[in-house]
């Protein structure tokens, strides 16, 4: 990760060369290493995760008190619009790919992902596309204001000029998922190591290889779509355009298309992560092992057929309007095997608190409490009130916010010991983990009854009403932001230093990357472990 | 770039590991890549496959875009439905556009015209396009349109008026529990995309 890892020639068992480091700046261009591409993941999503979170400090310091104060509605459009998309395409799926790239060879006991220089292309075109999106801001035209879900007409007909950077940016994120989705699948199907089946891959690659496949599925979608929008912008198409025979709202239906997967993409390798954890810190196997991986393809396949229910104000039937409705609370039985099973792993487990099983906790409380907004959002007759209110914007930051930023921060302090080879300060940490889960409690908390009193999302300004819940949100928002500098606080006293840490430092963790060294070895499993 | 021998060679030993299933990642890879491509393909292909949909379910209301000749057989005097006329101008029209009549009682079966009245209130020629949309989208399969304005585009010079016509019936076979249509027009403004194509 750091020099520490740089100067380490202790190599493992049997193998005895050097590590064939570049220096500088070149060993990050030219590297094919999964170890050093999965740390560009990492920092590339932190950043993001930085960069995203202060777009919406912005956002709360305007919403601090009702009046127009500090930015023009316009420009607070464009603040909503590129801190969804770099939250979501920069901040948690680099993030999770991060993790993919990490721990999946050394879990299922492989040297290296399947194809290594894709591997490096992947990541490196993305800094680019991010680059394009930002760089929008600079122009004349300003960035893109029509939502992260960039609708039709507002991005075509009303759109401010920005949209062929957002188009071309989108386009280079989607190619970089397929391919890095691609490695993922290629690399779990052909490289495990002998012995090591399907049914005995850790939960952890089973989650990855379902949302390779969404990724591999709905990414293409994506693409189709933006492409879309960028002929009907500037090339006088009318996929979407009511005046050419288009329609507006199948724009809807094929963005929710792709949209209601990419939600579960950044939600299951969640879940694989605190199936890790909490095993480890209940020192108990994970209960219900097959029935989380059917859980997970059972969410996978039906998140391709409940689109709709991001739509049901447009007017649809009926009969459509039930059959998206009873499909989305379908997905809530696979969902709670899952929040069962977890339960039921930490019942009767000689349970520890280390900062990764904390986070992994409130991940478990949190996202439940998210699933059941969702559930109520899922039903029809209720959306119509909560439709485009704070209740979304509660609802979806607390199965992204608590659920899937939260297990990455539990994954992060539980395999931080492997990336670094020494363990964080378990004092920083721990106030990483409590004002993080007051803050963000305060700060999304408040939403759900702003939502259901009638605030509307996306608006500078707001009713008189809504003054008092609106301080504490955006003094609860500050403070999480704030929190999570702790974070890069920890991460770098650990890179620097710290108490050594053992190969494998929590005593009830499973798994081959334990029966590795501390920092994990450049090179690792050059010969294939036995598996039993 | 220069690339030092000594990451080739790690390279290969990466590959030495792996050659075992080596040959199949290339095979990996086409079928990912065949589903990306179909996927990406899909993508499009939603686009006529949601005008089918729309047309059998009525699902958009969208209305027939050609014209019908009359081939109910008979008429049903037993019921009676209520067939109302709105309009809308799009963002950035300067026209007048409007029913002559809101509303109109038709047996099911039964061959009505109406007209709509536009005018051009600007200092320059304007070309508009109106989109009709039926609410309820279930009944717009059965509203036919013998001849109708907006089967063209409707070119009017700076300040022109013209009164345009809507000859339409309403199937027979209109499911019972709709007794009220409203048929809703949509006014663009088109100059732009007629002049490039011109």
């Amino acid at each position: 990760m750091t020099t520490d890892t740089l100067n380490d020639h202790d190599s493992h068992e049997g193998e005895h060369h050097d590590d064939h480091k570049m220096t500088g700046i070149k060993r990050w261009l030219y590297t094919t290493n999964h170890k050093d591409i999965g740390t560009l993941y990492l920092w590339f999503s932190f950043i993001m995760l930085l960069t995203g979170g202060a777009l919406a400090m912005v956002i709360r310091a305007e919403l601090f008190q009702p009046g127009l104060q500090i930015v023009e509605p316009d420009f607070f459009n464009q603040l909503t619009t590129v801190h969804g998309l770099i939250m979501v395409f920069g901040a948690i799926m680099p993030g999770f790919v991060g993790f993919a790239n990490w721990m999946i060879p050394m879990m299922i006991g492989a040297p290296d992902m399947a194809l290594p220089r894709m591997n490096n292309w992947s990541f490196w075109i993305l800094p680019f596309a991010f680059g394009i999106l930002l760089s929008s801001f600079f122009m004349e035209s300003g960035a893109p204001n029509f939502g992260w879900t960039f609708y039709a007409p507002l991005s075509t007909t009303y759109s401010n000029g920005s949209t062929a950077f957002f188009v071309f940016a989108v386009h280079i994120m989607g190619i970089s998922s397929i391919m890095g989705a691609i490695n993922i699948v290629v690399t779990i199907m052909n490289m495990r190591a002998p012995g090591m089946t399907y049914m005995k891959m850790p939960l952890f690659v089973w989650t990855f290889f379902i949302t390779g496949y969404l990724l591999i599925a709905v990414m293409p979608i994506l693409a189709g779509v933006v492409t879309m929008v960028l002929t009907d912008t500037y090339f006088g198409t009318s996929f979407f355009n009511a005046a050419g025979g288009g329609d507006p709202v199948m724009f809807q239906h094929i963005f929710w298309f792709f949209g209601h997967p990419e939600v579960y993409i950044m939600i299951l390798p969640a879940f694989g992560i605190v199936s890790t954890t909490i095993p480890a810190f209940s020192r108990k196997k994970l209960f219900g092992y097959s029935s989380m991986v059917y859980a997970t393809a059972s969410i996978a396949f039906l998140s391709f057929i409940v689109w709709a229910h991001h739509m049901f104000t447009t007017g649809m039937p009926l009969f459509g309007e039930l059959f998206f409705m009873y499909c989305t609370m379908l997905i809530a039985v696979p969902t709670g095997v899952k929040v069962f099973n977890w339960v039921a792993t930490m019942w009767r487990g000689s349970l520890t608190f280390e900062t990764p099983m904390l986070f992994s906790i409130a991940f478990v409380i949190l996202f439940t409490i998210g699933g059941f907004s969702g559930l109520m959002l899922a039903l029809t007759p209720v959306d119509f009130q909560y439709h485009d209110t704070y209740f979304v914007v509660a609802h979806f930051h607390y199965v992204l916010v608590t659920g899937s930023l939260f297990s990455m921060y539990a994954g992060a302090y539980y395999w931080m010991p492997k990336w670094t080879g020494h363990m964080y300060n378990k004092t920083l940490a721990s106030w990483h983990f409590w004002c993080s889960l007051i803050s963000v409690n305060l700060l999304f908390f408040p939403m759900h009854f702003l939502g259901l009193a009638g605030m509307p999302r996306r608006i500078p300004d707001y009713a008189l009403q809504f003054a008092d819940f609106n301080k504490w949100v955006s003094i609860g928002g500050f403070a999480f932001g704030l929190s999570q500098l702790i974070f890069l606080a920890v991460v770098i006293k650990c890179i620097r230093g710290g108490e050594k840490a053992p190969a494998k430092p929590w005593d009830g963790a499973e798994g081959l990357e334990w029966t590795v060294a501390s920092p994990a070895p450049y090179h690792t499993f050059s010969t294939p472990p036995k598996i039993d | 770039m220069d690339k030092s021998p000594k990451q080739e060679l790690n390279h290969e030993e990466l590959q030495t590991v792996t050659s075992s299933s080596k040959s199949t990642h290339g095979q990996v890879v086409k079928k990912l890549l065949l589903i990306v491509f179909g996927m990406f393909g899909f993508g499009f292909a939603l686009v006529p496959l949601y005008d089918v949909f729309c047309d059998i379910t009525g699902l958009n209301g969208k209305t027939n875009g050609t014209a019908v000749s009359y081939t109910a057989d008979g008429v049903d005097t037993s019921r009676t439905v209520t067939v109302q006329f709105i309009t809308r101008m799009a963002k950035g029209i300067p026209w007048q556009f409007e029913p002559v009549i809101n509303e109109v009682d038709v047996h099911p079966g039964e061959v009505k015209f109406v007209n709509f009245y536009a005018k051009n209130e600007s200092m320059r020629d304007i070309v508009g396009q109106a989109v009709p949309s039926v609410s309820p989208g279930m009944a717009a399969g059965y509203f036919q349109k013998i001849e109708c304005f907006c089967f063209t585009q409707q070119p009017l010079k700076a300040n022109e008026d013209v009164e345009m016509g809507l000859q339409f019936y309403v199937d027979v076979d209109l499911p019972p529990e709709i007794t009220t249509l409203t048929l809703s027009y949509t006014l663009y403004d088109i100059t732009g995309s007629v002049d490039s194509s011109s």
